[in-house]
């Protein structure tokens, strides 16, 4: 049984039996739920779907926000790409796309996968979808780096958080930044190590973001930090893959995660009283939405 | 414990994990906690919620739960009106619970009988949920297991009346909350237990002449 409270003894493990982290987490977690591996298997091949499913809803150039305030994001940055608009190369274009399709899904009252939450649920999807493209990478594959994906973000929840009104966005964007640099490492067939290097070199990218949604919506500036957070995860990844190591071990960069979400003001921890939410267009924003400023 | 569908899930219907899922669950369970269909829902929230639970649509989220609608429902954006429809009078309120979570809500349901129940609950991130409170009684329930509820007289023995019935049915425990107002009046057991659970354990549990009753609160 594995407690998930350190990355560590995670990638020990991994490398004691010689299977990548995906591996060992799915057999632990069929053992812990006393169900088979298949099971479980087939339950993250459901929601690898359902992630799909998101990114193609979320294309739609016309759908916006119920409260009007966005929509739309996710096509335009794919017509950049399919006329070759981008400057940061295909990956790069296509990994922003599908965050800002995924996001806006959600945003519309659509179906999504949290990922770890759904302010954060196009990291993700969009960094596992868009390496599937461009490298062939197989469904099987994505499937269990999802649960690499997993073993991350349980390890983040246990000993921070991954919730906004407690650790800020960092909890959020920061952990599914993380989560997806790690699975992009494993499928990219790099070592557990490096997925823990990949880990670490996310989250500290990200420490201290905070959680200031315009008008309490999860949409101003969540939608744009899911491209922001997936491009995040492709440089952590990159680094890790190219052998470059995080110098403070991923659980230690956790831990200061933790340490700094519980110093945050609470105006900046999902309350919409700090940050952007109370710039004079943000305030000017939640009165149109709601006629009032909350 | 977390598992891995508590970070990569749950499916749902946005905008957000712990406004939207977390609190359609916390309805879910103020739902199962009444027993019945309730008429009447007066909904407390707390913290953050309070804040902003209009933008979140967290409003929508708790009324679809005490509907019985699940995380990942369509009809979620739409529940105030399917209530209307279905003659559930509901009201909202601000309000400012003291040392409870900042994702908080306090549901209390009434059914057709006028009996109600208050759940109070957190929205603890990624959907996840924790019963902090049920009738008055301090408890703690995540939901991820089949939970017995059974509130009884505060008198000697009571729990080694419930468990042996445990026992005897081959029902295994792993987790144990005893709970009591005052010396010799109400108690409350909450029960977390491996598996799934029927009805005929319930019924002998409720042959005792000091149990209130005994709510089955199924994982969720
Ligand atoms: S800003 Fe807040 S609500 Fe938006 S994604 Fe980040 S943590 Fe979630």
């Amino acid at each position: 049984m594995f407690k998930y409270d350190s990355l560590a003894d995670l990638v020990a493990a991994a490398n004691q039996s010689n299977e990548p982290l995906s591996k060992i987490v799915l057999r632990e977690q069929a053992e812990a739920a006393e169900t088979t591996e298949d099971a479980l298997y087939a339950a993250m091949a459901k929601s690898l779907t359902v992630m799909r499913e998101s990114v193609q809803e979320g294309l739609d150039p016309d759908k916006r926000s119920a409260s009007g305030l966005t929509g739309g994001d996710a096509f335009k940055m794919m017509r950049a790409v399919e006329e070759n608009r981008n400057i940061c190369g295909k990956i790069f274009g296509t990994a922003m796309t599908k965050a800002l399709a995924v996001s806006q899904t959600n945003a519309c009252m659509g179906k999504i996968v949290a990922a770890p939450t759904a302010g954060s649920c196009g990291i993700l999807p969009s960094a596992l979808l868009t390496i599937a493209e461009s490298r062939n990478i197989s469904d099987h594959d994505l499937i269990m780096a999802l649960f690499t994906a997993s073993a991350v973000g349980m390890v983040i929840a246990n000993n921070a958080s991954i919730a906004g009104a407690q650790g800020g966005c960092q909890a959020e964007c920061g952990a599914a930044s993380a989560m997806a640099a790690a699975a992009l490492v494993e499928v990219c067939g790099g070592t557990p190590q490096m997925c823990e290097h990949a880990c670490a070199i996310a989250l500290k990218n990200i420490l201290g973001l905070v959680c200031d949604p315009v008008a309490g919506l999860v949409e101003i500036p969540c939608i744009k930090r899911n491209a922001a957070g997936v491009a995040n995860a492709f440089v952590a990844a990159e680094l890790a893959l190219a052998g470059i190591e995080s110098a403070i071990p991923a659980d230690e960069v956790i831990i200061a995660m933790k340490k700094i979400g519980d110093a945050m003001s609470s105006t900046l921890k999902e309350t919409a009283e700090g940050g952007l939410a109370v710039t004079p267009t943000g305030k000017k924003l939640c009165e149109k939405v709601f006629g009032c400023c909350q | 414990m977390l598992q891995v569908f508590d970070i990569i899930g749950p499916v749902m219907i946005g905008p957000s994990s712990s406004h939207t899922a977390g609190a359609v669950r916390i309805g879910m369970y103020a739902r199962s906690i009444l027993g019945k269909e309730p008429v009447k829902a007066h909904i407390r929230f707390s913290g953050s919620f309070a804040k902003t639970y209009k933008g979140h649509g967290t409003d929508k989220a708790v009324i679809a739960g005490i509907l019985g609608m699940d995380t990942d429902d369509a009809r979620i954006r739409i529940s105030m009106d399917i209530a209307k429809e279905k003659g559930l009078d509901f009201t909202f309120e601000e309000a400012d619970i003291d040392g409870a979570h900042p994702n908080t809500a306090e549901i209390t349901l009434t059914d057709a009988e006028g009996n109600t129940a208050l759940v109070q609950g957190a929205s603890i991130g990624g959907g996840n949920i924790i019963i902090n409170k049920i009738n008055n009684t301090v408890v703690e329930i995540n939901g991820k297991s089949d939970t017995l509820v059974i509130p009884h007289r505060d008198v000697p023995g009571m729990i080694a009346v419930v468990t042996n019935v445990l026992a005897d049915k081959g029902v295994n425990i792993h987790g144990f909350s005893l709970c009591r107002d005052h010396k010799g009046g109400t108690a409350v057991m909450t029960i977390e237990i491996d598996g799934d659970i029927n009805e005929s354990v319930q019924d002998a549990i409720l042959e005792n002449e000091h149990i209130f009753s005994c709510t089955i609160l199924k994982a969720i």
